[in-house]
């Protein structure tokens, strides 16, 4: 059996007296892209920070294509896009300068980039399409072109992982189209891809699997499955797709006790 | 007289030269640092460490030992205080600065009215870019060397822990390491501002260049260039302005730099508020035109 990409193992992670994950546990398998979903506060942050290492469990482990987080960053494989009210998007930098800094992992003492950081720079805003905006300032590009700015960064740094958290926040449907064509192409070449959404709806089209989260993995399988409105309901209480159920009638407290499974 | 007499008058006295290379100096090195300030949103930080290193400046005068020094134990001491009643009170963080802040200035002033020669410590609440001596103008010069080469090799880094700390984790980097490592040249930049505009006005030196350029440019190699340039003309301009005019000379680099960033804030090009006012109603007028 081959390593997976991500391995965490009954992780349990506290924020003073809040529990945020408890005992979570998640494999995905290279070259797959994944779905993390649920509510705000369900741990899917959280869980990015204990994948990328800037949270150390309180129990549990992770591995990163069977190496320890702080080793596969040093490795500049994990690739990161942040979500788009955690950017400053007046900084004064242009969308060149963005993706430069995905080669700093590769780079010297003072980060002076090379004939080669050019050319991956030049090459990841190409595979992106962004090569004729490469001189604007990054706020000046639509929702869309920012998510593929930040995605270009992860290829010019040749992540084999990348998080993405809501990528599809402030995105028009013809561009999530564009992402969503893009991401399966970088899983098709090897990438592994780990997305945390609320846009339920763009699931199947992009994710060869789902998982739901509520503080632990609730279920983990294909997203046609997972987002079966009965299975939604343990994550979030109620039917967020709107599909042909009643009003939720009952309480939105659903015990998820022997509901845990892996498809 | 003429423009050039103007100008070489005040450079036939000695301490009118060696104020002007330690203003232009301070301004250039903290301008450079500013624009970091700026985009992190530190500025209050800033003004916290260039406050907080004045008990540390007095005790060094006190032992003997270089103003740096102390300089930097008390900007650590500060930024360390500051994060524990921020992380462990229900204090925020703005009150744990302004608290943390005062505190260590008051125990400085203290320290200053309890310690025999107080003449030469009141130049550091206010300055004294007259009385630059020469020891004062090495020290200044030995450290505004080594927190502008620091600050230049590694500029990419610190842009990067400005715009995208999560990122520089990511990549292997160490986000805390680089922001303490700006702490550390805000404390060393802070030590050579203290002599040209005292501890009062050392926060300026820290802000308004960068922000000047913020508004003049949206790339940030450029802000490196810009704002350590007005920064050092403003500097040189209001040492002119102090001294035919017979007015307080730190102050008085500081009016000026204050007077520029108005008229840039007014009138810039892309940011300013006439500017953007206008475009606006030439927008308007061009859709209205467009309607009828």
């Amino acid at each position: 059996m081959s390593t997976p990409a991500i391995l965490v193992e009954n992780v349990t992670v506290h924020y003073g007296e809040v529990l945020a994950l408890d005992s979570a546990s998640l494999t995905l398998d290279a070259a797959r892209i994944c779905g993390l979903i649920g509510m705000n506060g369900s741990g899917k942050s959280t869980l990015f920070k204990v994948i990328m290492g800037m949270i150390k469990p309180d129990a549990g482990r992770v591995l990163i294509g069977g190496q320890s987080p702080a080793r596969a960053r040093k490795e500049g494989g994990i690739g990161y896009v942040p979500q788009s009210e955690d950017v400053d998007w007046q900084f004064p930098l242009s969308v060149r300068d963005v993706v430069m800094m995905g080669r700093y992992g590769h780079q010297g003492f003072t980060r002076r980039p090379s004939k080669a950081d050019r050319a991956a720079v030049d090459q990841a805003l190409d595979r992106v399409e962004l090569s004729e905006f490469a001189e604007r300032q990054i706020g000046q590009l639509s929702g869309g072109q920012k998510k593929r700015a930040f995605v270009a960064r992860g290829i010019a740094q040749g992540a084999t992982m990348m998080l993405l958290d809501e990528p599809f926040a402030g995105v028009d449907k013809r561009s999530e189209a564009t992402i969503t064509r893009l991401l399966r192409e970088l899983a098709s070449d090897g990438c592994t891809i780990l997305i945390s959404t609320h846009d339920l709806h763009a699931m199947p089209a992009l994710c060869d699997e789902a998982v739901l989260l509520m503080r632990r993995v609730l279920m983990h399988g294909a997203p046609d499955l997972v987002l079966q409105p009965e299975n939604l309901a343990m994550a979030f209480g109620l039917d967020v797709l709107n599909r042909d159920l009643p009003e939720p009638a009952a309480p939105a407290i659903v015990h998820p006790a022997g509901t845990e499974s892996r498809g | 007289m003429e423009l050039l007499d103007i100008l070489l008058e005040p450079l036939s006295y000695d301490f009118m030269v060696r104020a002007i290379i330690t203003t232009a100096l301070a301004a250039v090195v903290c301008a450079v640092l500013s624009c970091w300030l700026v985009l992190i949103g530190w500025s209050l930080m800033g003004d916290a460490v260039s406050h907080a290193v004045l008990p540390g400046v007095v005790l060094a005068y006190i032992v003997g030992a270089p103003f740096a020094l102390g300089a930097l134990v008390f900007a650590l001491i500060a930024v360390t205080l500051i994060g524990v009643v921020r992380n462990t009170s229900r204090v925020k963080e703005d009150a744990a600065i302004g608290i943390v802040f005062t505190s260590l200035f008051a125990l400085g002033l203290v320290l200053i009215s309890v310690t025999p020669s107080q003449t030469d410590l009141n130049h550091i609440i206010f300055g004294n870019l007259l009385g630059v001596s020469i020891p004062d103008l090495i020290q200044v010069l030995v450290l505004g060397v080594v927190a502008f080469v620091i600050l230049i090799l590694k500029r990419r880094d610190l842009t990067l822990y400005a715009f995208d700390p999560t990122h520089a984790h990511a990549i292997g980097l160490s986000p805390k390491r680089l922001g303490a490592l700006l702490m550390g040249l805000l404390a060393l930049t802070s030590v050579v501002a203290l002599q040209t505009v005292g501890v009062v006005l050392v926060v300026a030196m820290l802000i308004i260049p960068g922000a000047t350029a913020y508004l003049l440019t949206d790339r940030f190699n450029r802000m490196l260039v810009i704002a350590p340039v007005v920064s050092a003309v403003c500097s040189i301009a209001g040492i002119y302005f102090s001294y035919y005019l017979d007015t307080a000379s730190g102050a008085m680099v500081v009016l000026t730099q204050g007077v520029v960033f108005a008229a840039v804030y007014l009138f810039s090009p892309r940011q300013g508020l006439i500017g953007t006012r206008l475009a606006k109603s030439r927008r308007r007028k061009a859709a209205a035109l467009l309607v009828a």
